[in-house]
């Protein structure tokens, strides 16, 4: 065998070596690019096109959250692995930090820096999909743990423990009529606590210009008067509602933002 | 060509050429007319002999897999413990508050985003800085977790080579340079960090903090590839993240130095090295110098330093310490 021959051989084997590493790298993030599988940011998580570019995949969002919100993406999830998303059913995000940590912790500006409180978050829209479900619209109340005894997602209660949230499976509800989204709603807890004289921190400016999300009656039925959650120009999609409602699958759900779809 | 120009095209996978012989210096000259003559038995002896002993040294690779292990669990630690003294991952980081980003990251960022904001910058220069005052590629022995794995792998890929199971095919070392740069443009054209998604350095580190996932079964695929079919194959021929370190340290005071002199030439150091093109100075009648670096391909990974049975390969650090 000529030397030629040797090196055209050693040229057509690396060839094949290095088409498999890129092909494996695109294929690797086509799933993502194409959007196939969608799921909530962190806070302040730019446009997805930008998210995917900026991300460092460093998990230091993951890290600094008090209720640990954000997990890293898969190989199988689809959304570009090491990518930090937030499952609202298992655990939203309840801004406990009050200071936006997983926004401040981003080396890159994946999550941008241009927003600092909560209520500049856009995270996802929150839909009613199944009002037929909703206790509220059954004109039924809810006792006990909002998502039973074995849920282990926890949830910042202003008047228990400012700075350490608790697992839901240690706060048991009696209601008359069940207005859990609304009650729970970081949004909306923190109008009350500006209204009250007292916003979170002390400052004025982490009080929220809009509602976003209010219990709207609907009439009576056998079981008393009816009621619906209905979302408002306030909300960010933060998916507090989603993951505390008692229903199974939930009436209220997060659908993330889309990417554009683009390759190039 | 320059020593510089010469390790840096070795580095992009050119392969090493036999010096020319005007350029040798008269002590090289003389030494290597003193190694070429012919070496009575109980010198052949005694320098097998000194190459046996000296084979299972492993000063170096103890140390330096403490250190590997260490930061890496470092890492492990700060996130479980939640005492934010090591954040995030080696990818980027922050070290007691000081911003930290892996220089390949950190590019495929800055070229797919096209913006970069002030903790990235201090993050890349800080880190740049810190692995040119180490050595470059250090951080490919010292830190990089697939090259403990892939350490391991290789020493049962010599296990099965010599019992035949296994073989070494021989890549062109051109390819990483290749690899790097469509990379490069990949980040740059898609606008997406293409190369993130396959990087076992990210994968594994993410997996050891955040918790194990199914990428690494990527990582094993490369690992099972090296070890029956390719000798260090990703190392070597493929992970941009070595080249662009390779390249920072082209230029470091910390180098892993020859000494013509006493050396035999016998080749332990080239049988232990992950770039051996790099010690190919240490063939007879190849150094022109009496002391000479070795080049930016290095990872000063100390193999070669354990394992020379005439101390011939030593650790320097330019400016400090005196030339022997």
């Amino acid at each position: 065998m000529s030397i030629i021959k040797i090196s055209r051989r050693k040229f057509l084997k690396s060839l094949a070596f290095g088409s498999a590493v890129v092909g494996a790298a695109i294929l690797g993030i086509i799933p993502a690019i194409k959007g196939w599988v969608r799921k909530m940011r962190p806070p302040g998580a730019l446009h997805e096109d930008q998210f995917l570019a900026s991300c460092i995949k460093c998990g230091q969002c993951v890290q600094v959250c008090p209720v640990d919100a954000i997990k890293l993406a898969d190989l199988t999830d689809g959304i570009g692995v090491g990518t930090p998303y937030i499952a609202a059913r298992d655990q939203a995000c309840d801004f406990s930090c009050d200071g936006l940590q997983c926004v401040l912790a981003c080396p890159t500006g994946a999550l941008t820096h241009e927003i600092n409180y909560a209520h500049e978050a856009e995270m996802a829209v929150a839909k009613v999909v199944a009002p037929t479900r909703c206790l509220a619209a059954q004109g039924k109340g809810f006792k006990g743990f909002a998502r039973g005894p074995e849920f282990d997602g926890k949830l910042r209660y202003n008047e228990i423990d400012r700075w350490n949230p608790i697992p839901l499976n240690e706060h048991p509800y009696d209601l008359e009529s069940c207005d859990l989204c609304v009650r729970m709603c970081p949004i909306e807890i923190r109008i009350s606590m500006c209204e009250a004289g007292t916003p979170p921190s002390g400052e004025e400016r982490q009080c929220p210009p809009e509602h976003a999300i209010q219990m709207v009656s609907t009439g009576v039925s056998e079981s008393g008067y009816t009621f619906l959650p209905e979302i408002l120009d306030g909300c960010v999609g933060c998916g507090v509602c989603e993951m505390i409602c008692p229903v199974d699958p939930p009436v209220i759900i997060m659908e993330a933002y889309p990417g554009s779809g683009r390759i190039f | 060509m320059s020593r510089l120009t010469q390790s840096l095209a070795q580095l992009f996978g050119r392969s090493p050429t036999k010096p020319d012989p005007a350029k040798f210096s008269e002590a090289a000259v003389r030494i290597h007319e003193e190694h070429r003559k012919r070496k009575s038995k109980a010198e052949v002896l005694a320098i097998h002999e000194a190459r046996e002993a000296q084979a299972k040294n492993t000063f170096w690779r103890r140390r330096r897999w403490t250190v590997l292990i260490s930061v890496n669990l470092f890492f492990v630690a700060s996130s479980a413990l939640h005492i934010n003294a090591l954040e995030g991952a080696l990818t980027g980081s922050r070290f007691v508050g000081f911003h930290m980003a892996d220089l390949n990251s950190a590019l495929q960022v800055m070229l797919a985003f096209k913006q970069v904001l002030i903790n990235l910058l201090i993050g890349t220069i800080t880190i740049a800085l810190i692995w040119w005052l180490l050595g470059g590629r250090t951080f490919c022995a010292w830190i990089c977790p697939y090259h403990l794995l892939a350490e391991w792998a290789e020493i049962l890929h010599l296990k099965l080579r010599a019992k035949g199971w296994a073989m070494d095919i021989k890549f062109d070392r051109g390819m990483r340079t290749w690899l790097w740069l469509i990379f490069a443009a990949l980040a740059f054209i898609s606008s997406y960090t293409v190369y993130e998604t396959i990087s076992p350095t990210g994968i594994l580190s993410r997996a050891l903090i955040y918790g194990p996932g199914l990428a690494l079964i990527w990582v094993a695929l490369i690992l099972l590839f090296e070890i029956f079919f390719s000798r260090r194959a990703w190392c070597r021929y493929a992970c941009p993240i070595g080249l662009t370190y390779g390249l920072v340290g082209a230029t470091s005071p910390m180098k892993v130095q020859y000494h013509l002199e006493g050396c035999f030439h016998d080749g332990a150091c080239r049988q232990v090295c992950l770039v051996p093109h790099a010690l190919e100075i240490t063939k007879p009648q190849r150094a022109t110098e009496t002391h000479l670096d070795i080049g930016a391909d290095c990872t000063r990974c100390g193999r070669c330093v354990e394992v020379c049975p005439t101390q011939s390969l030593t650790f320097e650090f330019k400016g400090l310490g005196q030339k022997k």
